[in-house]
């Protein structure tokens, strides 16, 4: 059997340096060298290859046009934003666009910023923006060229609008259609001139969501939708402990439930096959197992908390060092500190992890809602003992991910891998998670804890600011692994835009085996709230007005200044407020966006407050669909305020203490506030929505409250364990 | 055990497990896969069909509870105010990943049809089940405000 080589989890020592220099996350270090070297099969860099049409744009004689997605839709918007680029340069009527998941195919398929197919760091619309801009002018020159030569008449002279190629002088005018197959045998010209972005007509409009109808009228298919001629259903007990391995199991009562087909030990724990889900469900609670603990984690919260306290009085790894921090806090005239905790952080998809696989006669069959889909490829093809070109992953649109389905070991893909191994060449096997399993079965946003000092002098100007976080890698013991300290740690906090003479940062990186993950922002989920909370704090304590101190901070910083007045502008920042009500602001970097955002709050009547409404600014670049981006800013405004009042995984002796919706806390249609979103006008190359949204809105909140009541919240969630 | 039922206008005869959530009936039974599992303890309301016109959690309910009644899901949605719904839910983009939007709408649907006026607590009261983890819920709010106006 030929086996590819597989990670080896020793990968090249990242530059740390770039990605923080650009803002550009930390996903994107760990792709740009790993990838390359597990696929030695394809070394070829993609981002050099010539962009190939056929790839990306699918003309059927309907004159319907499919552009093959190779991101995942996973409600971001990618069904629409790249089929918008490709329409653009083709000038196609948007009503005969279409969109459909690419194959995973590295060689064809790469994120350009990753070296990998993959979808992550709000990183989908800025690395494909060239490419298919590139795939639509090529598709539309080979269009023009087949109609040419059918018309025998100059190519120089056709025109094309909103799908219709015509020709003036002979009178002709024909479809997309008409010359779909001519123009699929023309050779892809290289020297395609892209439309001069004034002339753009779809780019930058408010056109409708292409998955708007399917996702209305429940047609839409899922993998939990799915449905194979014999298939069967499968779930997982796994360990109560992160690390726990299956000691003894008693299956007899599981077994002689009716519709049960098989239970079997996989490395991830016992699981339960049967003919329905409710069944294989039934049959999991009626299993008696016996964990062997040995290994396990079960250190509690409250332990953990008390260690990280502990580990924060003591230096760490230096992130970075400018000045004397220490220096100017000893001579300081006014000392600021405070100690933030932020908890571990499911990232409950609503759709819950699940997967279909059947395998035959060496070959294998996927569907997933794949978020990396060239290492769930491999990983699938290595419990097979296949190579990757004997496994087709089709991937289909998810119900959410949030970063949970982006898992360098493909977790739970590998489970469905192995269970389809087991059970009877060609049966069809669905796995689902259920969301007690969700919820239970880690990777997380890890529980980080900041202890921060400033050094204020005696005009007030801010000299010192000294830096320490304590909590886990996300990369650590991943194949995304580097040497030093995981940049996943500080980024969003070491990148602080103000400018301050003496400014220190270190981190503890702590060894905790509940598994860590990036959570839709990664490092400024919590690096955001930090900086821009304590900023206030600072602020208050200095006597300054917050909007007034950051823009006097900011140095050079002039997109963060622009979000941060077009925010406070649009949000009557420095006007009145009703009594008991006040204004917080806050910015942030991600992903190289800059979003900032005013939060109003108000206390409720009977104790307590409300968010009563968030003016956002973003600046992403090019606005390819303003409206998509408006979404995206307020479904990361709500997913955000959702964690920072209700979300915490708790662990008591190493048991998570969540398990559903009831005690892992969403937010909810009466707590969302009013949001208005503006976009900062722009002609650079787009950067990401998808992410960017969620850092400002927990410290632009904290920043209200602390207007409001003269407190900090320095401890989340906000509406536990808070003094608010 | 057989439970007959209508379902979105026809009779339909399940044989199932008797305590089997009317979820997994509708949905592995039936082949309507448009109702959602989203937790299955009735916190979310990915699963919410039409009971003799009642928004219920299909997870949360045996089979065998709704012999005789009738079942409407997002497929056998019909009339005009499930069609100014789902009209005004597409002219909005409310969806993103789409996951919770049958339950969604089968709530919402609902609500317009007892409320055709619906203020902005009435909505709270009638969708605060519907839990949407990619949040939209800013644009679910204007989609019911806007549906109430061409019903
Ligand atoms: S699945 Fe029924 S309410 Fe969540
Ligand atoms: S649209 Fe994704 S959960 Fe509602």
């Amino acid at each position: 059997m030929n086996m590819i080589n597989f990670p080896s989890a020793k990968p090249v020592k990242a530059n740390r340096r770039d990605f923080l220099k650009g803002g550009v996350a930390g996903l994107v270090i760990a792709f740009t060298f790993t990838p390359r070297k597990l696929l030695a099969a394809d070394a070829a860099a993609p981002a050099k290859k010539p962009v190939d049409p056929n790839a990306f744009v699918h003309i059927a004689p309907d004159s319907t046009v499919t552009v093959l997605i190779k991101h995942l839709e996973m409600g971001q918007g990618v069904y629409t934003g790249l089929p918008t680029v490709v329409a653009e340069e083709l000038d196609a009527d948007w009503s005969q666009m279409r969109a459909a998941h690419a194959p995973a195919d590295v060689a064809k398929y790469a994120n350009l910023a990753f070296g990998m197919q993959g979808t992550g760091g709000s990183t989908a619309l800025s690395n494909s923006y060239d490419q298919l801009r590139q795939a639509g002018a090529m598709a539309r020159a080979m269009l023009v060229q087949a109609a040419a030569q059918a018309w025998k008449v100059p190519a120089a002279e056709i025109t094309v609008k909103k799908g219709v190629i015509a020709h003036a002088a002979s009178k002709h005018t024909g479809t997309f259609g008409d010359f779909a197959v001519a123009a699929a045998k023309i050779t892809p010209p290289t020297d395609v001139k892209l439309k001069d972005p004034k002339d753009f007509t779809l780019i930058g409009t408010e056109i409708p969501r292409l998955d708007n109808v399917a996702k209305t009228t429940g047609t839409a298919i899922y993998t939990i939708d799915v449905q194979r001629p014999g298939m069967v259903y499968a779930v997982v007990a796994r360990p109560k402990r992160f690390g726990g391995v299956v000691k003894s199991v008693d299956q007899t009562k599981a077994s002689a439930i009716p519709g049960v087909k098989q239970i079997m030990r996989i490395p991830s724990g016992v699981a339960v096959v049967a003919d329905s889900l409710w069944t294989a469900m039934k049959a999991r609670d009626a299993l008696k197992i016996e964990w062997d603990d040995t290994k396990a984690e079960k250190r509690g919260s409250a332990q953990l908390w008390a260690e990280y306290k502990e580990l924060a009085k003591k230096p760490g790894e230096v992130a970075r060092n400018d000045g004397d921090a220490a220096g100017a806090l000893a001579k300081a005239k006014q000392v600021v500190s405070a100690e933030f905790e932020f908890p571990f952080l499911a990232h409950a998809p609503m759709e819950p992890l699940d997967c279909v696989m059947e395998a035959k006669d060496g070959k294998v069959e996927i569907w997933a809602g794949s978020q990396f889909q060239t290492l769930d490829h491999m990983n699938a093809a290595k419990v097979f003992g296949v190579t990757p070109d004997k496994v087709t992953l089709n991937t289909l649109v998810s119900g959410g991910s949030f970063g949970r389905r982006a898992t360098p070991v493909s977790d739970y893909i590998v489970e469905t891998a192995e269970i389809t191994k087991a059970m009877p060449a060609g049966t069809p096997v669905k796995l689902v998670w259920t969301r007690e399993d969700d919820i239970r079965g880690g990777r997380y946003r890890p529980m980080y804890f900041h202890s921060v000092k400033a050094a204020l002098n005696e005009k007030g100007e801010l000299t010192a600011w000294q830096h320490r976080i304590v909590g886990q890698s996300i990369t650590k013991g991943s194949p995304f692994e580097s040497p030093g300290l995981d940049g996943m740690i500080v980024e969003g906090a070491k990148n602080l835009p103000y400018t301050v003479p003496n400014f220190a940062m270190d981190a503890h990186t702590t060894n905790v085996g509940v598994p860590a993950h990036w959570w839709r922002s990664v490092g400024s989920t919590h690096n955001a709230y930090a900086t821009e909370a304590f900023f206030d704090i600072i602020a208050k304590a200095a006597g300054k007005e917050p909007l007034e101190f950051r823009r006097a901070l900011l140095g050079d910083n002039k997109r963060h200044r622009g979000v941060l007045d077009l925010a406070a502008e649009k949000a009557g920042w420095g006007s009145k407020m009703p009594a008991n009500s006040a204004r917080g602001i806050a910015v942030a970097e991600a992903f190289g966006t800059v979003v900032a955002q005013v939060a109003e709050v108000s206390r409720k009547p009977n104790g307590g407050f409300k968010v009563d409404r968030i003016v956002c600014a973003v600046d992403c670049g090019v606005a390819v669909n303003p409206d998509v981006i408006r979404a995206q800013m307020e479904g990361g405004i709500g997913y955000g305020l959702g964690a920072i009042l209700h979300s915490q995984v708790t662990l008591t002796n190493g048991v998570v203490d969540q398990g559903n919706f009831d005690a892992y806390k969403s937010l909810r249609i009466d707590e969302m506030p009013k949001i208005e979103v503006y976009i900062v006008p722009s002609t650079n190359a787009p950067t990401g929505v998808g992410e960017p949204g969620v850092p400002p809105a927990g410290p632009a909140v904290a920043n209200a409250i602390l207007a409001l009541t003269g407190k900090p919240v320095t401890k989340l969630p906000m509406l536990q364990g808070s003094s608010v | 055990m057989s439970t007959t039922f209508e379902l979105n206008g026809q009779s339909v005869t399940l044989d199932t497990d008797p305590d089997m959530a009317l979820l997994w009936a509708i949905r592995e039974k039936a082949g309507l896969t448009g109702t959602k599992f989203g937790c299955g303890i009735a916190q979310c309301g990915a699963c919410t069909v039409h009971i003799d016109n009642v928004p219920s959690r299909a997870c949360s309910i045996p089979v065998s509870a709704v012999e005789g009644a009738k079942v409407t899901t997002i497929e056998g949605l019909s009339g005009k105010v499930a069609q100014a719904v789902q009209t005004s839910w597409q002219n909005l983009n409310v969806v993103q990943c789409g996951y919770c939007q049958s339950g969604q709408i089968m709530s919402a649907v609902a609500l317009l049809s007892a409320t055709p006026k619906p203020t902005d607590t009435d909505i709270d009261e009638a969708m605060q089940g519907n839990i949407c983890r990619c949040a939209t819920y800013v644009r679910i709010r204007a989609a019911i405000h806007d549906a109430a106006k061409s019903i």
